[in-house]
């Protein structure tokens, strides 16, 4: 049974059509990758789960459905009650606060009482350490891969049971993207449910199971992992492969520097 | 020497007071972004509880329901007015707030007549001296609460989870509503807490050297703007420090009146507007403030 099933969304800001028809399905316990290059909708796809398109006068029209309760019409600490959190693009951690208040203000929504956040804290400091370090250091200071982790601990902090992130690679250097993927397979390993928002087509398609290709707010392809990666369109506008050796450097370069998606070179 | 001491400390007395009013200014701005010009009337509605309250049921309750009062108007025009303005323009919430003000004040006004309400505080006139310093019993009380009160905000904002929720409301409003933190709340509660803040304050506005409470009581509410101002409309360090800055160049300019007669008269009014304005030239933002003033 799906846990997350998005139907018919369409989603506009005023004349602007962000979404058209968009339907998704996020399983339990999987990685479900949603790829898309520049302005294809996949901001907008994770606001309307998240309810925060009023924040951009937003509206939309279409269901979503989270372990059958629909999701819209809540307000967004509803959705987050039910579990669902987002990781925001641009990482978005609270600048002027201090690592340690950040990841208090993670757990605010959050049902468990204290002992639950005491559990939560242990196992964000043990998948980020530097957190721990820099408990007391403000979040503004920190690099761009240690706010990514404070952005993916802090949104640890409420116990999701299904994790939205929007492109948790972006602006990263291939090492830190690499670290940033492996966390994501170990938090989705320990039981939570990912949909993985991606620009980096070659890191998505190596962790997920499933992927959809959203294109000017449509879904354009969608499928096992495995196989888009394998299809001629994917690895052509994608994955930026023009020929065979390409193709297998960009299938061996996802463990090393991956390529970031090259809509402009196809 | 003796004079200049006795100032200070009237000034620094009457500037915790300034600050605690500048507090809940700041409180609301930085939960909303809305400048809120209604913060004199919430004071004005504080003060007017307790002081029709204080004969019938002693001072102290009095009090206990002019803040609990205060705090119910702040919530109310916080859930009635302001609510309906959600995602409007932040100079447009500013303009609601003016009608607000206008609607208390003239109610309040209205029911006051030309009367100067006492609030019966316990204090009256009675002078501590030592040293050869002279000082108001009401201003050591007014320095004492105020210093409290500021101090447990401090505290609570700095370490509870309301704390932590208005801060990160206030940094960025929509990844606090992501991690689930209510924004409507949020915002509640900075108006209940500036009210209850504000009638502490009405309480220390109007009590001896000051006749009582009456309509003018607001006008010297307004003296908490050049102090949030000159703070930094989003720092509560600012609001403390620009209360006491406001205060105590209030109490000297008014103090040595006579020597600055070639100002003009009036300058005691004036000063904390013309500091506010220097301050102003040299750190556009305010002493302690971040954001441009032109967000506003
Ligand atoms: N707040 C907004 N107001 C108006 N239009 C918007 C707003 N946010 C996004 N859009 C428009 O909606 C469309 C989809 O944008 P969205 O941010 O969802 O794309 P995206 O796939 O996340 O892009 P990126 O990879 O650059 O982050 C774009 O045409 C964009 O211009
Ligand atoms: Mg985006």
């Amino acid at each position: 049974m799906a846990t997350l099933a998005i139907r018919d969304l369409s989603v506009g800001y005023g004349p602007v059509r962000a979404l058209r028809d968009v339907s998704v399905d996020v399983p339990a316990g999987a990685i479900t990758a949603v790829l898309g290059g520049n302005g294809a909708g996949k901001t907008t796809l994770l606001r309307a789960v998240s309810r925060t398109l009023g924040f951009h006068h937003g509206t939309g029209t279409g269901t979503i459905r989270f372990d059958g309760r629909r999701l819209d019409g809540l307000r967004p600490a509803q959705v987050v009650a039910a579990g669902v959190i987002q990781v925001p693009e641009g990482r978005q951690v609270f600048a002027r606060m201090t690592v340690a208040d950040n990841l208090r203000a993670g757990a605010l929504g959050a049902r468990g009482g204290r002992r639950t956040t005491a559990a939560a804290l242990d196992r964000v400091h043990a998948l980020f350490p530097v957190l721990a370090q820099r408990a007391h250091q403000r979040a503004g200071l920190l690099s761009g891969g240690e706010q990514q982790m404070l952005a993916m601990g802090r949104a640890l902090m409420a116990g999701p049971r299904l994790l939205l992130l929007d492109e948790p690679s972006l602006g990263l250097a291939p090492l830190m993207a690499a670290r940033i993927a492996e966390t994501v397979q170990e938090i989705n390993a320990d039981g939570t449910s990912v949909m993985l928002v991606e620009q980096n087509a070659a890191i998505a398609l190596r962790l997920a199971t499933t992927a959809y290709v959203l294109d000017v707010g449509e879904v354009a392809l969608s499928g096992p992992a495995g196989e888009l990666a394998a299809s001629d369109e994917v690895r052509r506008r994608y994955l930026g492969v023009v020929d065979e050796t390409a193709a297998a450097d960009a299938t061996r370069a996802v463990d090393g520097p991956s390529r970031p998606l090259s809509r402009w070179s196809a | 020497m003796t004079t200049f001491i006795e100032l200070l400390l009237g000034g620094l007395a009457i500037g915790s007071v300034y600050a605690l009013i500048a507090l809940g200014f700041v409180v609301i701005f930085k939960a909303t972004e809305v400048v809120n010009f209604a913060h004199a009337s919430l004071l004005l509605a504080g003060g007017y509880v307790t002081a029709v309250l204080h004969d019938d049921i002693g001072f102290w309750p009095a009090l206990g329901v002019g803040v609990a009062g205060a705090a119910v108007v702040g919530a109310a025009v916080e859930f009635l007015v302001m609510r309906r303005y959600r995602g409007s323009d932040h100079s447009v919430l500013a303009i609601v707030t003016i009608g607000v003000d206008i609607l208390i004040t003239t109610e309040l006004t209205r029911r006051m007549g030309t009367e100067v309400l006492s609030l019966g505080d316990p204090w009256g006139d009675g002078v501590v001296t030592v040293g050869g310093i002279t000082l108001a019993q009401t201003r050591i009380a007014a320095f004492v609460v105020a210093g409290l009160l500021i101090t447990l905000f401090l505290l609570a904002f700095r370490y509870t989870s309301w704390g932590v929720s208005m801060r990160a409301a206030a940094e960025n409003p929509q990844t606090a509503a992501l991690m689930g933190i209510r924004l409507g709340r949020v915002s509640l509660s900075a108006w209940a807490v500036a009210g209850a803040l504000a009638a502490v304050a009405a309480l220390f506005l109007t009590v001896f050297p000051t006749p009582g409470l009456e309509r003018a009581t607001s006008f010297a509410a307004l003296k908490a703007f050049p102090a949030a101002i000159l703070g930094g409309l989003d720092s509560t360090t600012g609001a403390l420090v620009g209360g006491l800055v406001v205060g105590v160049t209030e109490s000297l300019a008014t103090g040595y009146q006579g020597d600055l007669s070639f100002l003009g008269r009036g300058i005691g009014d004036l000063a904390p507007y013309l500091v506010m304005l220097v301050v102003l030239l040299v750190r556009p933002a305010g002493l302690f403030g971040t954001k441009e003033l032109a967000r506003v």
